[in-house]
C-alpha cells in the first residue's frame, strides 16, 4: 500500500456506527408515507381522506390544502408541487400523505385514500411535447418549453459551405438512476422555541433548508438542517430529497410532533429526479486536414414534469456543446422541455456527460473518414493555452492540459499499437476486440449558472485542538477529510488535531450547494483564507515571543518558528492566545472568481477554469451474444493538486463504474409515464465482478485561481467513459452506436457470426 | 405474534414478534442493530447483510421465524472481535469507505469469505462481493480492503 487514506468517518461507517437519516430517531415520533395516484398525467377531481382518517393508529392525513407556505417550490423555477394540487403531472406525485403511529399502519392506510381525477393524455417525448398543439404539462410554459440556451460564434452557413465535408449524426441519452444506496429520508422534530430541527438523507443542508421554509412559510432562520451520513448522492438528492425533507417536516409541524418518512427503494425509484434524456442532432464541417470548421448543434433534454435544474444543466450543455475543441463557426440551441417523464435534475456530470457522448463518437467518425488516428485529430483540434473556447473564452490563466491528459493515457495503454489491432468486427476467435479513448474539458464549479461563494469557521480550543467547520456537505466524496487535510497542511499543524465539526445551516453561512465537483475548490479557498486571517490574528500576539516580527512568524511542523530557530509549540501559542484574550479564531470565505455570461448570444467566460481529462477504455465484445465487457479502463485527469491521493483514486475509479453502467448495463425504462425501472433487480448497476480494471493517473498543474491549487474530480471521472466505450465498441465491432445502453442491434450481431 | 429465541452476536436474545416480520426490522427496531442498513428490500443490494449460522445472508429476505435457534452476526458484533477490527482497519487504511451506507454489509461479506478462505484471490473476493452493492468506490478499493485484511489476518481465519 502506498500510503494510508485518510478518511475522518471511516471507522465509524464500516463499523455501523453512523448513523443516517433512518437510524435517528426521537421520542413520540410519527411515521409518515406517501399516496400516489397511479396516473402520469391527469386533472384532479377530488382527494377524499375521511376513510383513512379512521384506520388504526392513523394520526393526521395532509393534503396540499394543509400547506402553511407555498405549495410549488424549485431550485430555479417553482413549479414542483410538495403535494399534488390541480393536476398529476407525473407518477411520481405525491396526492396524500398519512402520519400513524407506526409505519405499518401509515401503509395499510394508503388504499383508503381515493383520489379522482380525468386522466389527460400523458406528454412523453420532447420531440411531441415542443410541437404547437401538445398538450401542456404546465401553464406558462409556451410549448412546453422551459428554457433556451444558444452560442453563436463566427457564421455557421458559411462556415459549413466552406467545409470540405459534413458529416450530420443524432444521438440520444436516456434517463439515468442515480442509484445511491440509501433511498431518500427524513426526520423532523418541532422545538418548543419554534425552531424546526431537520435530519436527512440530502445532498446539501441550504437547499433543503430553502424548500422546507418555503413550504412552511417559515424564515429559514426557524429550520435547522443537520449535517449527518448520507448514503450517496452523487447530485440526486437535492430537489426530491428535499421535498422528502418538507413532506416530513409538514407533518411534525401539523401534529406537532417528531416525524420519520423513509422512502422505499420503488418509491424513490419513481419518483426521484435523474439524469436528462438527451436528443442531439450536430452537423459537423471538417477541413480535410482535419480541423474543425463548424458545428451546428440542436439538443432537446427532457426535463420530466418538473424544472428542477434543467435551466443550469443544459446550460453546461450548451457552453460545452462542442467539446474540448476550437470550431471558429457554432450554432448551438438547447432546449429544455417539460413532459409527464420523471422529473429530471442533477446528476454527477450534470449535462456533460450527454454531448461528450456524441462529441467524441463524431471526433472519431470524422477522424476514419480522413484516415487519421483518434489521438492526431484531437490534437489538431483541442484547445492549448491561449485558445479561445467556442463561446469567446480565452485560455490564459491556468494551464491547458488536453494534450498532456491525452498523451498520459495514450502511452499508458500504448493506444496506438492496441488501436492497429482492434477487430473492426472481423476476428478468428469468438469475441471481438476494441479499444476507445474521449478527451474533455469540464468548466470548474458552476460557472455563469450561479453566485459562488462559501464560508468556513477556524476555532482553536485550549491544548490545541482545532473545530473545522465548512459550508460543504459531505456526500461521502470525502469533502470533510479534504477540507481537513487542506487545513492541516496549510496552518502547519498535526492532521490530528483537526476535528470536523459538520455544521448545520444555523451555524454556518450558506455557502451554496456541494454540487459541480467545487467543494474542495470553493471549500478549500474559504480555508486558505481563514488560515491566513489565523496566521495574522495569531502572529501579531506570538511575534514578540519568537524575537521577530508578525509577518516573519512561520507555521510550520506544529510549531510557530521566529528567527534563528526559536520556536514555540502550537500548544504554546493557543495558550498565549487565550491568556491574552484573543480568540484564535478565523472566518474564511472564497468568492470564485467572476464570470460573464451573454444569454442572448452564448457568449463569455464560462467558467472560471476547467480540469482536462482523458480515459480510454478496452473492451470485448462476443460475437454470439452481442455482450460487451469492458476489460479495462485508463484515465488522466488535470485536476489541479490532489489533497487527498487515495480518495482521488477512489473518486475516479467510482466515477468510471458509474460512467461504465450508463454506457452498458443501466437502462432506465419508462413507458408512458410510468416508471417500469423501480428496483435493482430490473435497473442493474455495476456489480463487484462486471468492473473492469482501473488505472489512474493523476496530473497536477496547481490552479493558480484555486487558493490550494486543487479543481476538483467527481465529475469529470464520469463524464468521457461512456464515449471512450463507445468508440471501442465501434473498433471491436464496426458498429457505431449513437444510444445508451449500448447495444448491438440483433441484424448486426447476425452479420458478426 | 411468537416468541423466536435466536443468538445475537454470542448472546441468547428472543423476541416475542409476527414471525412473518423482517429479520431486517428486528434487528433494527428491537435491538438497534443500526449497522443493518436497508437498501433496496427485495434481496438485491446486501446493506442489510448479517451472517445466519455462518452464511451471509440478506436479512431483508428472512423471516423471524426462521431465525429461531439461529447463531446470528452483525455488525455490532463482528466490529467488536479481532477478526472484525482487522477488517475495519484494513478498509479504512485502503480507502474502502465513500458513503459508507454498503460498507458494514461490504464487511460482512468480507467476514463471510475469509471464514471459509483465508487466502482468496481477486476474483474470490469479487465473486463473494457480488451480492453486496456500491455506488460510490468502483470496487477497486473496497476489494484492496479485502485483500488486506486477508493478509493482516492470516492468522486469525
Amino acid at each position: 500500500m502506498k500510503r494510508k487514506a485518510f478518511r475522518n468517518d471511516a471507522y465509524t461507517k464500516v463499523t455501523g456506527k453512523a448513523l443516517y437519516a433512518d437510524d435517528i430517531n426521537f421520542a413520540g415520533q410519527l411515521y409518515c408515507v406517501p399516496v400516489y395516484s397511479g396516473y402520469a398525467h391527469a386533472k384532479i377531481v377530488d382527494i377524499v381522506t375521511a376513510e383513512a382518517e379512521q384506520r388504526p393508529g392513523v394520526v393526521r392525513v395532509i393534503t396540499w390544502k394543509d400547506v402553511p407556505g407555498s405549495v410549488t417550490y424549485g431550485q430555479i423555477f417553482k413549479d414542483y408541487y410538495i403535494l399534488a394540487k390541480d393536476k398529476i403531472r407525473f407518477e411520481g406525485d405525491v396526492a396524500a400523505l398519512i402520519v400513524a403511529e407506526t409505519r405499518e399502519q401509515a401503509l395499510n392506510a394508503v388504499p383508503y385514500v381515493s383520489v379522482t381525477a380525468e386522466e389527460l393524455p400523458p406528454v412523453i417525448s420532447p420531440e411531441e411535447a415542443v410541437v404547437d398543439g401538445s398538450p401542456l404539462v404546465h401553464e406558462g410554459y409556451k410549448n412546453n418549453i422551459i428554457c433556451h440556451h444558444k452560442v453563436r460564434t463566427g457564421d455557421i452557413d458559411e462556415g459549413l459551405a466552406a467545409s470540405d465535408f459534413v458529416i450530420e449524426q443524432e444521438f440520444e441519452t436516456p434517463f439515468v438512476e442515480h442509484a445511491y444506496l440509501e433511498p431518500e429520508g427524513a426526520v423532523c422534530v418541532p422545538k418548543g422555541d419554534g425552531i424546526l430541527e431537520v435530519y436527512g438523507s440530502i445532498q446539501h443542508p441550504f437547499s433543503t433548508r430553502r424548500f422546507v421554509a418555503a413550504h412552511l412559510g417559515l424564515p429559514e432562520g426557524k429550520v435547522e438542517v443537520f449535517s449527518h451520513p448520507t448514503g450517496g448522492s452523487f447530485g440526486g438528492k437535492d430537489d426530491t430529497a428535499s421535498m422528502v425533507a418538507a413532506r416530513a417536516a409538514l407533518a411534525a409541524v401539523l401534529t406537532n410532533q417528531p416525524v420519520k418518512m423513509i422512502y422505499t427503494r420503488e418509491w424513490s425509484m419513481m419518483e426521484s429526479y435523474k439524469r436528462p434524456a438527451y436528443k442531439l442532432w450536430y452537423t459537423y464541417g471538417f477541413m480535410n486536414d482535419g480541423r474543425i470548421n463548424a458545428v451546428r448543434c440542436r439538443i432537446l433534454a427532457d426535463s420530466g414534469a418538473y424544472t428542477s435544474t434543467t435551466p443550469w444543466s443544459t446550460w453546461r450543455s450548451t457552453a460545452q456543446s462542442c467539446g474540448p475543441y476550437v470550431v471558429p463557426n457554432v450554432r448551438t440551441d438547447v432546449y429544455g422541455v417539460t413532459t409527464n417523464n420523471v422529473p429530471a435534475g442533477a446528476f454527477r456530470g450534470f449535462g456533460s456527460p450527454q454531448v461528450n457522448f456524441s462529441v467524441e463518437q463524431i471526433m472519431d467518425m470524422a477522424a476514419e473518414r480522413l484516415d487519421l488516428n483518434p489521438v492526431e485529430i484531437r490534437k489538431r483540434n483541442a484547445v492549448v493555452n491561449g485558445s479561445t473556447t467556442i463561446t469567446g473564452q480565452v485560455l490564459d490563466t491556468h494551464e491547458v492540459s488536453t494534450h498532456e491528459v491525452l498523451d498520459a493515457v495514450v502511452k499508458e495503454t500504448d493506444f496506438l499499437n492496441k488501436l492497429k489491432k482492434s477487430s473492426k468486427g472481423r476476428s478468428d476467435g469468438e469475441t471481438l476486440y476494441g479499444i476507445g479513448l474521449a478527451l474533455s474539458y469540464r468548466g470548474s464549479s458552476i460557472g455563469a449558472e450561479g453566485k459562488d461563494f462559501a464560508a468556513c469557521t477556524i476555532n482553536c480550543q485550549f491544548g490545541g485542538s482545532i473545530i473545522l467547520e465548512t459550508g460543504i456537505y459531505e456526500n461521502g466524496q470525502g469533502a470533510e477529510s479534504a477540507m481537513s487535510l487542506i487545513l492541516a497542511d496549510l496552518l502547519g499543524v498535526k492532521l490530528e488535531r483537526i476535528i470536523y465539526k459538520a455544521p448545520s445551516t444555523s451555524h454556518i453561512p450558506d455557502s451554496g450547494t456541494t454540487v459541480a465537483s467545487r467543494g474542495t475548490l470553493l471549500g478549500g479557498g474559504a480555508i486558505a483564507d481563514g488560515v491566513k486571517k489565523l496566521k495574522e490574528v495569531i502572529s501579531e500576539n506570538i511575534a514578540d515571543k519568537l524575537n521577530c516580527l508578525p509577518r516573519e512568524v512561520v507555521f510550520k511542523d506544529d510549531h510557530l518558528w521566529g528567527k534563528n530557530g526559536k520556536n514555540v509549540s502550537w500548544e504554546e501559542a493557543v495558550s498565549i492566545m487565550y491568556s491574552k484574550r484573543v480568540y484564535p479564531f478565523a472566518f474564511g470565505y472564497f468568492q470564485a472568481p467572476s464570470v460573464t455570461w451573454d444569454e442572448e448570444n452564448g457568449q463569455g467566460d464560462a467558467y472560471f477554469t476547467y480540469v482536462y481529462s482523458c480515459q480510454a477504455a478496452e473492451v470485448e465484445v462476443s460475437k454470439k451474444t452481442g455482450k460487451i465487457k469492458v476489460l479495462n479502463v485508463t484515465a488522466a485527469h488535470d485536476i489541479g493538486k490532489a489533497v487527498n491521493p487515495s480518495m482521488l483514486e477512489g473518486q475516479i475509479f467510482g466515477g468510471i463504474v458509474q460512467g461504465m453502467g450508463m454506457a452498458v448495463t443501466e437502462d432506465f425504462k419508462i413507458e408512458k409515464g410510468h416508471v417500469l425501472s423501480l428496483n435493482y433487480n430490473t435497473y442493474k448497476i455495476p456489480k463487484a465482478g462486471d468492473t473492469p480494471e482501473l488505472k489512474a493517473i493523476i496530473i497536477e498543474n496547481a490552479d493558480p485561481n484555486s487558493p490550494t491549487g486543487a479543481k476538483g474530480i467527481g465529475e469529470p471521472a464520469l463524464e468521457i467513459t461512456a464515449p471512450a466505450i463507445a468508440n471501442a465498441l465501434y473498433n471491436a465491432t464496426g458498429y457505431r452506436c449513437t444510444t445508451l445502453p449500448l447495444k448491438l442491434p440483433e441484424d448486426y450481431l447476425e452479420t458478426l457470426k | 405474534m411468537a416468541k423466536i429465541s435466536f443468538i445475537l452476536n454470542g448472546e441468547e436474545v428472543s423476541v416475542e414478534a409476527d414471525p412473518l416480520k423482517r429479520l431486517l426490522d428486528v434487528l433494527r427496531e428491537d435491538f438497534e442493530a443500526l449497522g443493518v442498513k436497508e437498501g433496496c428490500g427485495e434481496g438485491e443490494c446486501g446493506a442489510c447483510s448479517v451472517i445466519l449460522d455462518g452464511k451471509l445472508v440478506n436479512s431483508c429476505m428472512v423471516p423471524l421465524g426462521a431465525a429461531e435457534g439461529a447463531d446470528i452476526v452483525t455488525p455490532e458484533g463482528l466490529r467488536e472481535t479481532e477478526k472484525g477490527k482487522v477488517i475495519v482497519e484494513s478498509f479504512a487504511d485502503t480507502g474502502a469507505v465513500q458513503c459508507g451506507f454498503c460498507t458494514p454489509g461490504m464487511m460482512m461479506a468480507a467476514e463471510a469469505l475469509l471464514e471459509k478462505n483465508n487466502n482468496p484471490d481477486e476474483s474470490e473476493i469479487r465473486e463473494a462481493l457480488s451480492g453486496n452493492l456500491c455506488r460510490c468506490t468502483g470496487y477497486d478499493l473496497i476489494v484492496k480492503g479485502v485483500k488486506v485484511s486477508a493478509e493482516r489476518g492470516k492468522d486469525l481465519w
